[in-house]
Order: C-alpha cells, then structure tokens, then sequence
C-alpha cells in the first residue's frame, strides 16, 4: 500500500511516526467503496424498516384505488390489487436479503470447508472435490432450480437452495486456489517445522490469510443470489405470493404494461440498484483488503 | 496436442456421466414413484401401479439409468406423458428457436463486448473509458427480464416497431424471425456485453503495457492496427475464459427471456413440462442444457490452445 503524500509529510514533520491512515478513511475516499457502501446500507435499511413501518399495509387489497400513478398518498402509485408499491418494494427487500444470506451462507459454508479440504489433504481429496465442482458447474442456478421445482415443487426454500448449491463449486474452487498459495509460503512451512498439524495451520493460517478474497466473494456472489432470487420468482419459482417479491412484482407488471408502464420500471429499479451497489462494495472491497487483487486502472 | 485432448475428452467425458448421474438422481429417483405423481394423489393404486409398469417405474434403478443413457445416445428419449409425442421431435421443434437466440446473443454480445472493451482501454482514465466502464457497471446490475420488459415497453408498447412477443416460426422468413428475436437476443446481449467489457479492457490494458506493443509501434505500425490486430489476438484468453462461462449464464437467460417474450423455445418447453409434471421432458431438457454447457467449456480449453500453443506445453 502506498501512503499518501500528506501522511509522507506528517511522518517527517512530526516526532511520533504517523499511523497508516485506518480501513475507513480510506474506504470513503474510495469512489466505488462509497457508493456501493451507501446502495448496500439502503437496501438493510429499507428491509429493516418494513419490519416495523411501511407506509401502507403491503397485504391490504384496495381495488378502488388500483392501477393509480406516483400521488401523494402513495408515493409510487399502486398495483393491480390497489396495494402501495412503495410498501410492496419495502417488503420485497426482506426476500432478496433472506435469499442472498442464506443461499451464500450455503456456497460460502460448504464451499470454503471443501476448498480448505482440497488444499490441505492435496492428493486424490483434491481431485475428487475439483471434479464434484466441475460437475455442479454444468447446472446454472436456474436449472438447479427447475430440477428442485420440478420434484419438489415451487417454493422459496427450493429457490434458496438452488442459488446456494450453485455457489458452492465457485467458494470451493476460489477456496482452493487461494488456500494452495498460503500453503506454499514459508511460515506455513515454519509452521509444520514447528509441528503443527494440518487442522491447526488451516484455522489459524489459511483461513485468515484468505478472508479477504472470501469477503470480496460474498458480496458478488450476494449480488448474484439477488439476480437469481428476482428471475426465479419472476417466473414463479421463487418468493410465492402473498409474500411480496421484486421479481414477482415485475411479472404481474407485464400483464399491465399498456395500462400502468410505472410498474414495470419500479421493481427493477429496486434490483439493479441492490445488485449495483453490492458489486461497487465488492469491487471497491478488493482494491482496499487486497490491493494486489486491485483491477488495472 | 493428442495427449492434451486426451486428457480435456477425459475431463469432458466424466462430467457428462457426473451430470448425468445427478439429473438422474434428483428427478428419477429423489419425486418417488413418478406414476403417483403423474396420476395425482387421489389415484387409485391398480391405476398407479398399471402406469408405472407401463413406464418402466417398477425396474431396478440402474436399468432404468442405462436405459435412458442408452436412449440419449441413440437418440430414443421416450414419450412425454403430457403431450404423447416423442420427447426428441418436442425438443429438437423448440430448439429452432433456442439455438439460433442463443447465438445471436452471443454475437451481440461479442461485437459489443470487444468494441467497448477496446475503445474503454484505448481511452484509459479518460472520459471515455470512465464513461463506458459507469455503463457497463449499470449493465451488469441490470437483470436482463427487467431489460427485456423495459425493451418491450418502448419498443413495443410506445414505438410499436416490433411485436411484444411470440414467434411466427422460420417458415415466414429469416428476416421476420429474425425480427422477432432481436428484442430477446438484445436483452441477453446487453448484460453480458457489459461483463465481457470490462474483462476485455482489464486484458487490452494489460497487453499494451508488453514491449511487443512498443516494437510494432516503432515499426510504424498504426495505433489503431497495433489495438486491433496484436493487442485484441493477445488478449483474447481471459475474454474467451469468462465467454465460456457465460454460455451457461446465456442457457439459463434464454429460460427466462423466452417466457418474458411468450417464444415457444426450450424454456417455455421446460416450464410447461414443470406444470404438467411431465417429469421426462424435464429430465431430458435439463440434460441436454448441462450437456451444452460442459460442452461449450470443453471447446473453450481446446480453444486455448489454438489461440495459445503454450499452454499444451504447459499442461502436459
């Protein structure tokens, strides 16, 4: 990391050496970090609110006032039901995150105990997990999906389980990758030297020396789980109603584009500006935990 | 080169019986008795049990696994339970539809991807590239059935330049079909262009910075020949790297785009064989998506090598 030039003037003036300025100041100077950061805390933020408050009841049906535009009632109009849409988006942010945390928890759980697995038993172990990932790597999260619908039939665990089994090859593999370059350092070879044994140097070693590819990971793989969870449930495989959903918000606004085009725009505006602000988080991340993994610029 | 291809048709080889063993796995044996779900709970059970003899239900599973690799290699797939037909004509009808749309997402994708992603790069830091790498970051968050329905709403609803949905069939002409599949394939495009962007300009930037760059320039050859000719050819690994990834996330956005444009495609095929519980069209839909995928990853490595022969050597 290079230190900026006011801080270079602040150790030679000044007797005490001057400490590397710390993870935030130099997150809110970071353009993507920023912005994704603020996208990312709206999108908590708008999902915690509507435990609590939402401008109208999501769930209450008022077929007189359906189908209005933007008012100042309802700030962005209502649906075909005569719902909010602006208490509907709130709702829909719960779904989205319930879906991101615990499909990724899956992939980031599984996927990195298999990946430290492989690069710690090498050998025949290595091989087997790299080859179940390459099998799992044939079915997109759509198509896992369809298979679990198709047996079990919709619903949002299927949904859920679906996006996590597809997460799991990419932490494993981006796991093991990582993992084996730890593996080759000295001090994990000082280590063994030391008599460690594999379990040890893996938690205590590997493990944290990797946390910041993984955390960089979460985030992308949490904007992907959003875009998955909204295509899913778009086409009625996901979130089912009554439960309010983005993606399903959105197929019940194509059937009314000629009469009310707003509600087409709405929900996917919700999702892109989730999906935008976790990849800013993601991309800005990177550059700040590891700036080796920094894109060129 | 052999052994090299060996070893990738190996690869290739397992993945397939892997997946094969997985679809199996997860619709044959994981629903039960298929019979019963096909007659619905309230059927009685000398139906139930006609019916699953009739289908094959009551022999041991492995037959029933080799039975129907056995068919996926000879092209005997069965019958669909909804429909009657053989689930090889219902499939390869749909396809007519599917591959052409994939392929032209692809193409769209690539002219647009590596003109982005070249001019970005040849613009580096600039307006330009900050302009075009803040669109592509919009692009890559924008899920493409909102960008097809949003393509729908002004094309369509407002301009009325194209149809909102539906396919006529080839029969009316390339130049209809390919009309009416040019929202769809611009939807699908539009994402992933904005992916394959970056990663291009990422690797064109990288290229510029090797000392060949400087020697065809001292050469007199022009800029824009050195970016087009040396610089794209060397950068094309990552780019045909993250291209083969996408394929599969392309299969999966024909499922969806084909139901937003209401196209009687694989998707629509699969989704209508979810709704009649017509488990064996799924079964073989599915099959043959997973098969595309590892495929095309399989053309993707054997594609590294053409493009650069050291990675055999390297290999090996």
């Amino acid at each position: 990391m290079s230190a900026p030039p006011s801080s270079l003037t602040a150790v030679i003036g000044a007797p005490p050496p001057a400490r590397p300025p710390g993870f935030w100041s130099r997150a809110w100077r970071h353009r993507s970090f920023a912005i994704g950061f603020v996208l990312t805390l709206l999108l908590v933020a708008a999902a915690l609110l509507s435990l609590v408050w939402t401008p109208w009841s999501p769930y209450e049906m008022d077929m007189p006032a359906k189908l209005q535009s933007p008012t100042a009632a309802h700030w962005l109009g209502t649906d075909a039901f005569g719902r909010d849409v602006a208490s509907l988006l709130l709702v829909g942010a719960r779904a989205s995150i319930l879906v991101g945390v615990i499909a990724v928890g899956i992939g980031l759980v599984v996927g990195t105990a298999l990946g430290l697995l492989a690069a710690a038993r090498r050998g025949w172990v290595e091989e087997a997990v790299m080859r179940v990932c390459d099998f799992s790597m044939a079915f997109p999260a759509i198509l896992s999906a369809i298979m679990l619908t198709a047996v079990f039939g919709a619903g949002i665990v299927n949904a859920i389980v679906a996006i996590g089994i597809y997460n799991i090859p990419t932490f494993a593999r981006i796991t093991r990758a990582s993992a084996n370059a730890v593996w080759s350092r000295e001090y994990v070879a000082a280590a063994r030297a030391c008599g460690k044994g594999a379990f040890a140097i893996t938690f205590q070693h590997v493990l944290p020396n990797i946390s910041a590819v993984l955390i960089v990971q979460v985030t992308i793989r949490f904007a992907i789980a959003i875009l998955a969870e909204a295509a899913l449930s778009y086409l009625g495989l996901g979130t089912q109603p009554p439960q309010p959903s983005w993606g399903r918000m959105l197929s019940e606004a194509q059937t009314l584009m000629f009469q009310q085009p707003l509600l087409a725009v709405w929900p996917g505006l919700a999702i892109a500006l989730a999906v935008l602000g976790l990849n800013l988080l993601g991309d800005g991340l990177r550059d700040l935990l590891d700036p080796r993994l920094a894109r060129s610029r | 080169m052999s052994l090299f291809l060996l070893k990738r048709l190996a690869t290739l080889i397992g993945t397939l019986i892997g997946a094969s063993v997985i679809v199996f796995l997860v619709l044959e044996i994981l629903p039960g008795n298929a019979a019963q779900i096909l007659m619905g709970p309230d059927a009685s059970p000398d139906a139930v049990a006609a019916l699953a003899t009739k289908l094959g239900l009551d022999q041991p599973a492995w037959t029933r696994y080799w039975h129907w690799v056995g068919g996926l290699l000879t092209g005997n797939l069965g019958d669909s339970y909804a429909y009657g037909s053989p689930v090889l004509d219902l499939i390869l009808e749909r396809l007519a539809l599917t591959v052409p749309l994939a392929l032209m997402a692809m193409t769209l994708t690539t002219v647009l991807a590596l003109v982005v992603g070249v001019t970005a790069a040849a613009r580096h830091n600039r307006l330009g590239d900050v302009g075009l790498m803040g669109l592509a970051q919009v692009g890559i968050a924008i899920p493409n059935f909102w960008f097809a329905i949003l393509l729908i709403l002004v094309f369509s609803v407002k301009l009325q330049w194209f149809s909102a949905g539906g396919f006529e069939g080839w029969s009316e002409g390339v130049g209809a079909g390919v009309k009416s599949l040019l929202l769809p394939a611009l939807s699908l495009a539009v994402v992933q262009a904005a992916i394959l962007a970056r990663i291009t300009r990422s690797a064109v930037l990288e290229v510029l910075r090797e000392d060949f760059v400087r020697t065809a320039r001292a050469k007199g050859v022009s800029r824009r020949a050195v970016l087009w000719l040396h610089v794209l050819r060397n950068a094309l690994i990552p780019v045909i790297t993250v291209m083969g990834m996408q394929f599969s996330e392309l299969l999966a956005g024909t499922i969806v785009v084909e139901n937003v444009f209401y196209l009687p495609g694989l998707g629509r095929l699969i989704f209508q064989a979810i709704s009649n519980r017509d488990l064996v069209v799924v079964r073989n839909c599915v099959m043959l998506l997973a098969a595309l995928v590892v495929i095309v990853n399989f053309v993707v490595d054997v594609l590294y090598a053409v493009i650069d022969p050291r990675i055999k050597a390297s290999d090996v």
